[in-house]
């Protein structure tokens, strides 16, 4: 294999790759910059994506986009629950308070899938199979192209959706100030389910293209992802949609190179490092707003 | 709740009233009855009773901690009276959420500017407008006519309330790169996009030099008479107070000690002795 087409080929798997990360660091960013909370749980609402397409085509006997489309559902369904019994009693406590319940909502999807499902792997009934486009001397398995495509497709919406919607307008100015916003007759707490609820569907998708990449579900599925996701976010600069795009993308791409050129076991570390370094430099992240404290 | 007993009263002549004439015969735009709230043991403001007619222009005054922002709190709900009543148009304000207040006519300004800064002044406005405008994601994607009729709509009433502050030129710019002056007028217009009632103005000259403030001036008469709004106002600048002003209210220590015309305020010595101190002390 040429030294061009081992390069290629690992940028299109890391793009891959990364665009999952992208999907799930959407949800993270999009959560802080409007409730101003880490979403810790957020990891786990992948994993109960892809459990709930498991369960609507292996069980229910349903064709895959219905039960995609369906797991999609469940996910905000489930988010915005989540949201309301345990972040929204919060909405005044401490942000420690929060971020403690957080982790608690994450291990509780993490055991509860485990009783349901059982401590070892499930295989994802979903797959484009392992076939490839030849360009070249490169070939470009299928289920890449569609991963780069839809997230492609995804962050062109949610970016119009942000700029041009009303409820895109009022969750930027939520975002800014929460409490003028609500003097705007903004409805704040709607704002935030409906962040909510996005944030969870495209962690949804990212738990069918996790499926469809790596073949088998557990219960600790989403952790890894969710953590990697949550470091392409302050990658790019928490709070920052572009950002959240831009670092899950990097991210990605940074850890396949790293897998292909130096070593795959210390690909995670290379990528933790990575960050180190960054924030070193840029504390607010790639794309992150200067943050200026009135005194 | 006897809340049906004390909505019932369609008063004559508000007992309440700072000038009776403006509201006679109708329903106040806004009438708070024994308004109260303590935080802990402190009773930060105690029986408020003020009524504000249709288009009046009254006046909140007072010297530091007296309450006055205190009272907007309770007015918008950001904090939750302990006591009392709050009727906007005749309907309580009591549990309502502050969105659902902005919605039943009151709208407000800080004392410090809360603009959202990274947007433009055109979407800082339109963001007041939220309850108004009827588009959605779809329509404004495909750009239906639904979406350019009620951009067309939106675009040009936000041009026409910027236009009352003097600032349609600068529909484009970004908020928080306004000079001083510009964002809290900017400030004053979004809140108007809500289409208030009655809008609660909390020092809107603050910081602002004598010209800037005399424009200050004639813009909030403007929009008084250009929109049938009531206005009521905290402000430390006794110019714009007295000038502006058809009623006063003084507060002090939480507690109204003076009512009246400005005239009636100047010369009252309640007043005197609160801002001055007593004579001989």
């Amino acid at each position: 294999m040429g030294t061009i087409t081992k390069l290629l080929e690992s940028l299109l798997s890391g793009l891959s790759l990364g665009s999952i990360y992208a999907l799930i660091a959407l949800g993270y960013t999009m959560v802080y910059g409007i409730a101003k909370m880490l979403n810790f749980a957020h990891g786990d609402i992948i994993m109960a994506g892809a459990f709930s397409i498991i369960v609507f085509t292996a069980t229910c006997g349903l064709p895959p986009i219905v039960a995609i489309l369906l797991g999609i559902v469940f996910c905000m369904l489930l988010g915005v629950t989540v949201e309301f019994l345990a972040y929204r009693p919060l909405r005044k406590a401490s942000p420690l308070a929060v971020l403690i319940t957080a982790i608690g909502v994450s291990y509780l999807l993490q055991n509860v899938a485990q009783l349901l499902f059982g401590t070892s792997d499930t295989e994802f009934p979903i797959s484009v199979g392992n076939s490839a486009l030849a360009l070249g001397s490169v070939s470009v398995k299928y289920s890449v192209l569609l991963t780069v495509a839809v997230t492609g497709a995804i962050m062109i919406i949610l970016t119009l959706f942000i700029s041009k919607s009303r409820t895109g307008k009022a969750m930027r100015a939520v975002s800014e100030d929460k409490d003028a916003a609500e003097l705007m007759g903004i409805n704040v707490n709607r704002t935030i389910s409906v962040t909510f609820a996005i944030g969870s569907a495209l962690a949804a998708v990212a738990g069918l293209f996790y499926g469809m990449a790596y073949h088998y579900v557990g219960a600790t599925t989403g952790a890894m992802p969710g953590i990697k996701a949550f470091v392409a976010a302050v990658f790019g600069g928490i709070g920052s949609i572009p950002g959240a795009m831009l670092g899950g993308i990097l991210l990605g791409i940074i850890e396949k190179l790293a897998q292909t050129y130096i070593s795959t076991e210390l690909s995670d570390a290379i990528v933790f490092g990575v960050l180190i370094l960054v924030l070193i430099v840029k504390p607010t992240g790639l794309l992150g707003k200067k943050i200026s404290e009135k005194v | 709740m006897n809340r049906s007993v004390e909505r019932t009263p369609m008063v004559e002549v508000p007992s309440n009233a700072i000038i009776p004439e403006r509201d006679l015969g109708k329903m106040p735009v806004l009438d708070i009855r024994h308004l109260g709230i303590d935080f802990g043991g402190l009773t930060a403001v105690d029986d408020f009773n003020l009524t504000v007619g249709r288009t009046e222009i009254a006046g909140l005054i007072g010297p530091n901690g007296a309450g006055k922002t205190t009272v907007f709190n309770m007015l918008t709900n950001v904090y939750q009276p302990t006591r009392g009543s709050i009727l906007v148009d005749g309907n309580a304000t009591q549990g309502k959420s502050t969105d659902q207040v902005v919605k039943m006519g009151i709208a407000r300004t800080f004392q410090n500017i809360r603009l959202f800064g990274s947007m433009s002044v055109m979407d800082n406005v339109k963001i007041g407008m939220h309850t108004h405008i009827r588009y959605n994601l779809f329509d404004s994607i495909f750009h239906t006519p639904r979406y350019h009729k009620g951009e067309k709509l939106s675009r040009a009433r936000v041009l026409e309330l910027l236009d009352v502050f003097g600032m349609a030129d600068m529909a484009n710019h970004v908020a928080g790169s306004l000079p001083y002056g510009a964002q809290r007028r900017l400030e004053i217009v979004r809140a108007l996009a809500t289409e208030p009632k009655i809008i609660l103005l909390d020092e809107p000259a603050a910081g602002m030099n004598p010209s800037e403030t005399a424009e200050l001036m004639n813009n909030i008469r403007t929009m008084r008479d250009e929109f049938k709004i009531s206005v009521m106002l905290i402000e430390h600048d006794m110019n714009l107070v007295m000038g502006i002003c058809e009623g006063i209210c003084v507060l002090n220590y939480g507690r109204i000690i003076a009512k009246g015309t400005p005239e009636e305020i100047m010369s009252n010595p309640e007043v005197i002795e609160a801002y001055l101190g007593k004579k001989g002390a």
